[in-house]
């Protein structure tokens, strides 16, 4: 009788050494499998329609038509975009939920500039008033939080927070403002006749510009993070901040400095928005990304070049998941159900990949 | 390791994009043969009273007249719903039609592009200024339901007037609206010039939400109202909010876009709506016979597009039904206009003249003269309505919001 062996729960948990790298990519594909699986469980038991058709009709929906590729490029770009923002204040442990704000904030900018001051300036000028004016929105509604952060230690997630709520109320009370026809609370498309303030398209591809200059950021971003002093600044205070101090990093500086990359970053998302595609603001223009943005700079690790990835992956729920809800005539709160059932394994995934599951040394002897 | 398959996965998957951007353009003009095929924008779902209005409306006529529905939901008033309107007609669609007014410039946009496809949208205001062949807005005159549902407010009113449990002169309306402009102005006027015929003392409060769908707003602002010691409310948004607070607290309603009694037995006395499908029989009889579809459509009581809903007999006065069917048909008959000039003021004054801002600019400016014959003449000069005049005996509690 091994007494002791009582105590021991059939399974328990253990940190994993290190996994090498296929074998960590092999749990994440399994994960994908498996949430795909049970996907088809749920489909077939809450609609009866055949799961593979559901699936079909989500990539026919996401990538079916060139015009679909465009869409999805794009709302990848700009996702992508907002996730590079929050992710360097991310890196430093400032829970930065307030990039819904600033884009909005960025957005309001240039929207701003587009109306007040589109047919009394030049386009090319009133393009580089509205770059500007989106970048330092953006910046000061992410400065804000930072400030406090650094100097009366407030809490940022709550701080951020509400900063989203005034962006999205100052967006509503201009949206009044300036609607057409008066009191509507629509703005509707700006300076639609003269297009001042539009950004120019590349070739007759009107999401290519955003989609070249997100890119771009990217790019910057990883480089900015991986290899400047700056983004060993970050991670150094996001691993520690006494440790950041004992080596001599300013680290309200470093707070600060980051915040207002992070917001000027959400500011550009903004003027994407405003200026490359919408041309008009709603409440309703950052859509939610501000938040989605957290799961991808997340799920990527803080990767940039992984969040290409994980961007994709979420927006190609999205899109399949409108076309699910078209053409079955589901609510769109089935669809919602299937992407959350697969996102949900794959953030499981990483447990898996952190950890182990171990099952109890069987027993030799037989209890009499 | 895990970078560089990182990266052979983006490169996988940008390449998979932009190859498959070339080659699949105009691959689908084999449609004529098919099943015609009408697509709905819609900004919410069914969940919204609102938008169900309209998916009701649209699987009906689609149904009765044989032709495919494609239903997008939860469209928002952004690029989005370009790119939804773009994709119905690149899926074979020969009519787009989208549901909520800031949808409208987006619509504009796809109708300049895809010009054998019809796009249809209601609510709208710039079809008739905008020179789009292709684009068409549509409304009802849903200002007539609304007076007829003040019918039945004022009935109520009286009733209680007559039992003894208010005072004549304590005859005070709350009404819950969206947004300070036209559309919901031109409601809330006709709403009281309708209790008004009945009960010539009555007076009305409007609050404002700044929003077409916020259930705690809606809510609040019809709490508000009820404590203000309105007799009675109506709504003109779309969520459950108002009809809630009244069965709560006991106050007779007038809901919107349909029934309500389900949720509010004791409460409900009648519901305006607007029936869309006579309109999109209309739209797809024209599409199938080749004719053109008005630029401006107005749905009329006559058109069946201007509907009540059974009266709930629980929470109504007597005899309300016989009254509503009285007034329609004098309605019906031009005997009676809702905006005639001879029952109500402004500022004090009987109006003789007055210019409307019919056609949308951003300056508001007023460019049409829309008083003859001794009464405000709605919705016939385009189908959104444009009476935006602040008349005496409402008074607006909040300005914007």
């Amino acid at each position: 009788m091994a007494k002791e062996n009582a105590k021991e729960p059939l399974f328990h948990i253990a940190k994993r050494p290190a996994i090498i790298w296929y074998k960590a990519w092999i749990i994440r594909i399994a994960s994908v499998v498996v949430a795909l699986l049970v996907s088809a469980i749920v489909t077939v038991l809450l609609t009866g329609e055949n799961p593979l058709n559901v699936y079909g009709t989500m990539i026919e929906g996401a990538v079916g038509t060139s015009r679909r590729i465009w869409s999805l490029s794009q709302d990848i770009a700009i996702l992508l975009c907002i996730s590079l923002a929050v992710t360097p204040a991310f890196k430093m442990r400032f829970w930065n939920i307030g990039a819904e704000g600033q884009v909005l904030i960025g957005g309001l900018a240039t929207t701003a500039c587009m109306i007040l001051i589109g047919d009394k300036v030049p386009s090319a000028l009133l393009i580089v008033i509205m770059i500007v004016a989106s970048i330092v929105a953006g910046a000061v509604w992410g400065i804000i939080p930072a400030v406090f952060k650094a100097f009366w230690n407030t809490n940022e997630t709550l701080f951020t927070l509400m900063m989203n709520y005034i962006a999205i109320q100052l967006v509503s009370y201009f949206s009044y403002e300036w609607s057409v026809p008066k009191g509507s609370g629509q703005i509707g498309i700006i300076n639609s006749d003269t297009e001042a303030g539009w950004l120019p398209v590349i070739g007759d591809k009107p999401y290519l510009l955003n989609i070249i200059i997100v890119l771009i950021i990217t790019l910057i971003m990883f480089i900015y993070l991986k290899y400047s002093k700056h983004g060993y600044e970050i991670s150094v205070v996001g691993e520690s901040e006494n440790t950041a101090k004992y080596i001599g990093i300013n680290v309200k500086k470093v707070i600060i400095r980051t915040m207002i990359v992070s917001g000027a970053v959400c500011g550009i998302a903004g003027l994407l928005l405003v200026g490359g595609t919408d041309h008009t603001i709603t409440r309703d223009t950052a859509g939610g990304r501000g938040f989605t943005a957290i799961m991808v700079s997340w799920l990527a690790k803080f990767n940039p070049i992984y969040m290409i990835l994980t961007s994709f992956l979420i927006v190609f729920l999205q899109k399949g998941a409108i076309e699910i809800s078209t053409k079955f005539s589901l609510n769109d709160s089935f669809s919602e159900i299937i992407t959350g059932i697969i996102i949900f394994f794959i953030i499981g995934s990483e447990f898996f990949i952190n950890y182990q599951i171990k099952k109890r040394e069987s027993v030799k002897e037989v209890s009499e | 390791m895990k970078k560089i398959l990182a990266l052979v996965l983006a490169v996988v998957m940008a390449t998979f994009c932009l190859a498959s951007c070339g080659d699949n353009k105009d691959s689908k003009k084999d449609s004529s043969d098919k099943k015609m095929k009408v697509g709905f924008i819609c900004l919410h779902d069914e969940n919204s009273t609102y938008d169900k209005n309209f998916i009701t409306a649209a699987n009906e006529a689609c149904k009765e007249l044989g032709v495919e529905a494609v239903i997008k939901t939860n469209i928002p008033e952004s690029n989005e719903c370009y790119d939804a309107a773009a994709d119905l007609a690149d899926s074979g669609c020969s009519i787009v039609f989208a549901d909520s007014f800031g949808h409208e410039d987006f619509i504009i946009k796809a109708a300049k592009e895809y010009k054998n496809v019809q796009f249809c949208h209601a609510t709208g205001t710039k079809a008739h200024t905008e020179g789009v062949a292709n684009y068409h807005n549509a409304f009802a005159s849903i200002y007539e339901g609304r007076y007829l549902a003040g019918v039945a407010a004022g009935l109520k009113i009286q009733e209680m007037i007559d039992a003894g449990k208010i005072t004549k002169d304590a005859a005070k309306i709350g009404y819950v609206g969206a947004f300070t402009y036209a559309e919901v102005i031109s409601g809330y006027t006709s709403f009281y010039l309708g209790a008004k015929s009945i009960v010539d003392t009555a007076t009305m409060e409007v609050q404002f939400t700044g929003s077409w769908y916020d259930e705690a707003k809606e809510k609040e602002a019809a709490q508000k109202l009820i404590n203000d010691k309105c007799v009675l409310i109506s709504q003109h948004a779309d969520s459950m909010g108002a009809p809630t607070a009244c069965e709560n607290a006991g106050v007779p309603d007038v809901s919107y876009n349909g029934s309500t009694v389900d949720a509010c037995p004791n409460t409900f006395i009648v519901s305006s709506r607007i029936d869309w499908a006579p309109y999109y029989k209309y739209i797809i009889n024209c599409v199938k016979d080749d004719k053109d579809i008005d630029t401006d459509w107005t749905g009329t009581i006559a058109t069946g597009s201007v509907v009540l809903t059974d009266v709930n007999e629980k929470a109504a006065a007597k005899d309300t039904q016989a009254k509503i069917d009285e007034v329609k048909a004098d309605l019906e008959a031009g005997k009676i206009h809702v905006f005639d000039t001879a029952n109500f003021t402004v500022d004090g004054k009987k109006l003789e003249s007055y210019k409307a801002d019919v056609d949308t600019d951003a300056k508001y400016e007023k460019d049409t003269e829309v008083i003859k014959d001794g009464y405000f003449h709605e919705s016939e000069y385009r189908s959104a309505p444009y009476f935006d005049l602040r008349i005496d005996g409402i008074k607006l509690l909040n300005e914007k919001f």
